[in-house]
């Protein structure tokens, strides 16, 4: 395909809109363990769908671009910035969000470790830190290796293997080291 | 309450809640995802509409034409806000450029219309058809350029002259004279700036997410031309701040102004890309540091000029503000000079002022302390000083600078670091150790607050304070727990609404201190009103673990509010003592680096800072303040800064991926150690702040770091690869 004419293509007014033109989808979701419908426009990311249709606020919009991890959810169990993929392309999946790890009354493990060692400040990074915490434990327990790996056979945790998983989640207040030590704890591994 | 004497011994000094490392009290809420945030209030009123900014496409020059047609018809549009239909609008008095632009555009991403429909992808999508013309003016964008044309001195910061600079610096045996820079930086917090407006009549309420409810809620009334009483504001969780939120910003007036146009209530978060330029940022600085000085390693001479730029009516970066006061020397002379740019808003990003001027001092320091070969911890003990070196009479209330740099040295190890740059190798890195000083004064404003006691013994706690992740909910928790006599799970915390008194807010550090003052003072009151219920004398009752205690009798705290609840309010205010002692807070920062032979690539291996800010009121949530302020200081060193388009006049790398900030990969174990300290002069708690202490100095010590890993000195901040490649040893 040719590479489009920059300096023309931009000059070009998108085309007129069909007055009430709006694509709607039906669409089925498993968010937290219940069943969830919802029409939507089809321009609706996986993390608009979970914070404005469904007011599950707890997953963060940092940046909308997938450059700050504050959107980190979990589908079908792996960890994935829900501001760059669509609701639609989820049909029937099943997405853990921070409001289905823990309640008030029984926080997750990582969720009171987060408490304990102050892995936040403001908190708005935190759910996606925590989401991905949880993730990152997997990942290592599947011997899913990392950049930082010694060997593609023998992933274990360390400071580095967290350091390096947790990099996509940024915390510009920089509780950075206290998020490490809440996940040594829940990961075993000693702070 | 007025303080205007030292504080003597009051029921904060038994440090039983106040002072212990508690948990954060709005923790629970922050890990589970249950703390709502401004743009999440789906609660708070029905029928929300989206609104999305258009920014303006080019930094100076007119709108010639806007043509809405084709966004108007989208789907799902609402209503188009321009300042066509704007109505008539003053400015606030905290900004310097107009908030929504046209048809005059004074800077880059100013918003010059909001689209206002059903939902946000509709919003989007429409905003893309709007099609605006430009007549593009020329600009002013390149600092080193414009320096030139640099005037001043402000009256908020006159030039100082001590002694005979001239003279003492030429006759000084031992000179440098070396210029420094520092970026154009963006605070880069989580969560964009974000409101929800509803109006009611001529009422407005407005949830937002923003450091100083007081000041917003004044600005938004005098640009609405409203009377503040028409205006409500709420502000209970922010997603960090770091100056960003400390004005009025685009979001909260769009939203306002929107919500009137669309009749209905509208919500409106900047996207980030809009960011950095729309807002304010820390402004780029030219700084030259001339230092004279004995054989003997004295100081005689200083001299600290700073140059930044900024739009019409905004001030100065004051980066030589430290320099005033840091260091003893007879012959002084400091100033700064402001140059015209058509760049966006400068203005406060944590640590204004200190943090881009230690930058430069401490490396200044680090290079004189080589030349006269004194280690630079002895050279800065050396030239220590207990009182303000420019009025001598006038004496620094605490200042335990050397204990922090006697500690600093020990705990680090600093006795392993070789004087002798690029001499420590392991393996392919080349490792090196720095330090620097790090300094911020402690600020004062008054600051109020409401406390009511139930029948239940609940005490609540209301003021306009904000948390920004500070942890103002807790320490004020703890104040009014400790003041009462109460557990901590028997406090409970209202913050950020205008309907409560005014505190002094979140910035320059002042908020802990402040604002937990204004608490204490409230609860004084407070607590002469449970004494009189009881039927207790107020001067000797003792409030302890639920119970008042006076003389052979003790009453449960509660029966007190047995007829209905009591309430008493109060601000602090305070005298002259910030004239009479110098009241500032001190760090000694130690990081030690690696860089890599080859690739010069720098990893920060270890950080340590030791820290005498007053007493510590929460040691769990102040220590998080200042690894937070180190990592943003290693940030500022190695990676973060905007990048100036000076033919377009914008910010190129407006987003974060483009911006850098560090990244857990890049962050090392960190120490902080606060040294025992009360400032009896600084409030009734005793307490200055650490928030921006944390980030003063840390950047300097990564750079003398890499200087001392490889010798290679580079002035011109950040310190990436590019600086250093040329240049690496063997």
């Amino acid at each position: 395909m040719p590479i489009p004419d920059t300096e023309t293509s931009s000059r070009t007014p998108a085309p007129d809109p069909v007055p009430g033109d709006v694509s709607l989808a039906r669409l089925s979701l498993r968010v937290n363990g219940a069943v969830r419908e919802l029409e939507l426009d089809t321009r609706t990311t996986l993390l608009d769908a979970l914070r404005e249709a469904l007011r599950l606020t707890g997953t963060k919009k940092g940046c909308d671009h997938g450059q700050c991890g504050a959107c980190t959810v979990l589908v079908e169990g792996r960890r994935i910035y829900s501001c760059l993929t669509l609701a639609v392309m989820h049909e029937g999946e099943s997405i853990t969000t921070i409001e289905g790890l823990g309640t008030a009354e029984a926080l997750h493990p990582m969720q009171a470790a987060f408490v304990k060692h102050d892995g936040y400040q403001c908190g708005y990074c935190t759910p996606g830190q925590i989401c991905s915490a949880v993730a990152v434990l997997e990942e290592i327990e599947a011997g899913i290796p990392s950049h930082v790996s010694e060997s593609l056979d023998a992933v274990r945790i360390s400071d580095a293997e967290i350091r390096e998983r947790m990099s996509g989640n940024i915390c510009r207040c920089g509780a950075y080291a206290n998020i490490l030590d809440a996940i040594n704890e829940v990961g075993g591994q000693p702070a | 309450m007025r303080f205007d004497t030292p504080a003597t011994t009051n029921p904060i000094d038994r440090l039983r809640i106040i002072g212990q490392p508690v948990d954060r009290i709005d923790g629970p809420l922050k890990v589970r995802g249950a703390a709502p945030y401004a743009y999440e209030q789906h609660e708070a009123v029905p029928n929300q509409a989206y609104g999305w900014v258009v920014g303006a496409g080019i930094a100076k020059g007119r709108i010639t034409r806007m043509d809405l047609d084709a966004a108007h018809a989208a789907p799902g549009v609402i209503a188009i806000l321009t300042t066509e239909n704007a109505g008539p609008l003053d400015k606030g008095k905290r900004n310097a450029a107009p908030l929504l632009g046209g048809p005059e555009i004074t800077h880059y991403h100013q918003a010059i219309a909001l689209v206002i429909a059903e939902s946000f992808e509709q919003a989007r999508d429409a905003a893309q058809r709007v099609q605006v013309a430009y007549a593009v003016e020329e600009g002013a964008f390149d600092l080193a350029e414009a320096k030139a044309e640099g005037v001043g001195p402000s009256k908020d910061s006159p030039d100082s002259k001590i002694g005979d600079f001239a003279k003492a610096f030429a006759e000084a045996p031992v000179q440098l004279d070396a210029t420094y820079t520092t970026p154009d930086q963006t605070h880069a917090m989580m969560e964009p700036h974000a409101s929800l407006a509803a109006w009611d009549g001529e009422s407005l309420e407005v949830w937002t997410s923003n450091q100083m409810v007081a000041w917003a809620h004044q600005d938004l009334a005098k640009t609405l031309r409203l009377k503040k009483e028409q205006v409500r504001i709420r502000s209970p969780y922010v997603g960090g701040g770091f100056g960003a939120k400390l004005f009025l910003r685009a979001d909260i007036l769009l939203a306002a102004l929107g919500a009137r146009l669309a009749g209905r209530p509208v919500k409106v978060a900047l996207q980030r890309p809009l960011i950095a330029n729309n807002t304010t940022h820390r402004a780029a600085t030219i700084q030259r540091i001339r230092l004279g000085a004995g054989r003997d390693g004295r100081l005689t001479a200083i001299a600290h000029e700073s140059w930044s730029g900024n739009v019409e009516g905004g001030e100065e970066e004051n980066a030589i503000q430290q320099t005033r006061l840091l260091y003893a020397g007879a012959n002084r002379l400091t100033g700064t000079r402001l140059a015209h740019l058509d760049l966006a808003e400068g203005n406060a990003m944590r640590a204004p002022g200190e943090a881009p001027g230690l930058l430069a001092l401490e490396v200044a320091m680090d290079e004189m302390a080589e030349k006269l070969g004194i280690d630079p911890v002895e050279f800065r003990i050396l030239n220590d000083t207990q009182e303000d070196p420019e009025k001598p009479d006038r004496p620094f209330s605490q200042r335990q600078l050397i204990e922090c740099l006697r500690q600093g040295a020990a705990g680090f190890g600093w006795d392993q670091r070789s004087a002798q740059p690029g001499t420590r190798r392991e393996g392919r890195w080349l490792v090196g150790l720095g330090m620097a000083v790090g300094f911020r004064n402690n600020l004062v404003d008054k600051s109020g607050a409401r406390v009511r006691l139930d029948g239940e013994g609940i005490v609540t706690v209301e003021t306009d304070m904000t948390d920004i992740g500070t942890g103002s909910y807790t320490i004020i928790a703890q104040t009014a727990a400790e003041m009462m006599g109460v557990a901590l799970d028997r406090v409970v915390v209202r913050l950020g609404d205008s309907s409560f008194p005014a505190s002094a807010g979140s910035g320059g550090q002042w908020g802990a201190n402040t604002s937990t003052a204004g608490v204490y003072a409230a609860c004084v009151k407070l607590r002469e009103q449970v004494a009189q219920a009881l039927g207790l004398n107020a001067s000797d009752a003792d409030f302890a673990d639920g119970m008042v205690r006076s003389g052979e009798r003790s009453i449960p705290l509660a029966d007190a509010a047995r007829d209905g609840a009591l309430t008493a309010e109060d601000t602090i205010e305070f005298g002259d003592l910030q004239k009479r002692f110098q009241q500032s807070t001190f760090a000694g920062h130690f990081v030690e680096v690696a860089v890599d032979a080859a690739t010069a690539e720098v990893r920060v291996r270890r950080m340590l800072a030791v820290c005498a800010a007053g007493r510590i009121l929460n040691p769990k949530s102040a220590r998080s303040q200042v690894i937070g302020a180190m990592t943003m200081g290693l940030g500022a060193a190695l990676m973060e800064e905007l990048a100036v388009d000076t033919r377009q006049g914008f910010f190129v790398n407006h987003d974060l991926a483009g911006y850098e900030v560090p990244v857990h990969a890049d962050v090392p174990r960190q120490e902080v150690i606060f040294l025992d300290e009360v400032d009896p002069t600084s409030s009734p708690m005793k307490a200055k702040g650490v928030g921006e202490l944390g980030l003063c100095g840390v950047g300097a010590a990564v750079a003398n770091a890499i200087h001392n890993a490889t010798g290679i000195r580079v002035r011109d901040y950040p310190i990436t690869l590019d600086k250093l490649l040329d240049r690496l040893p063997g």
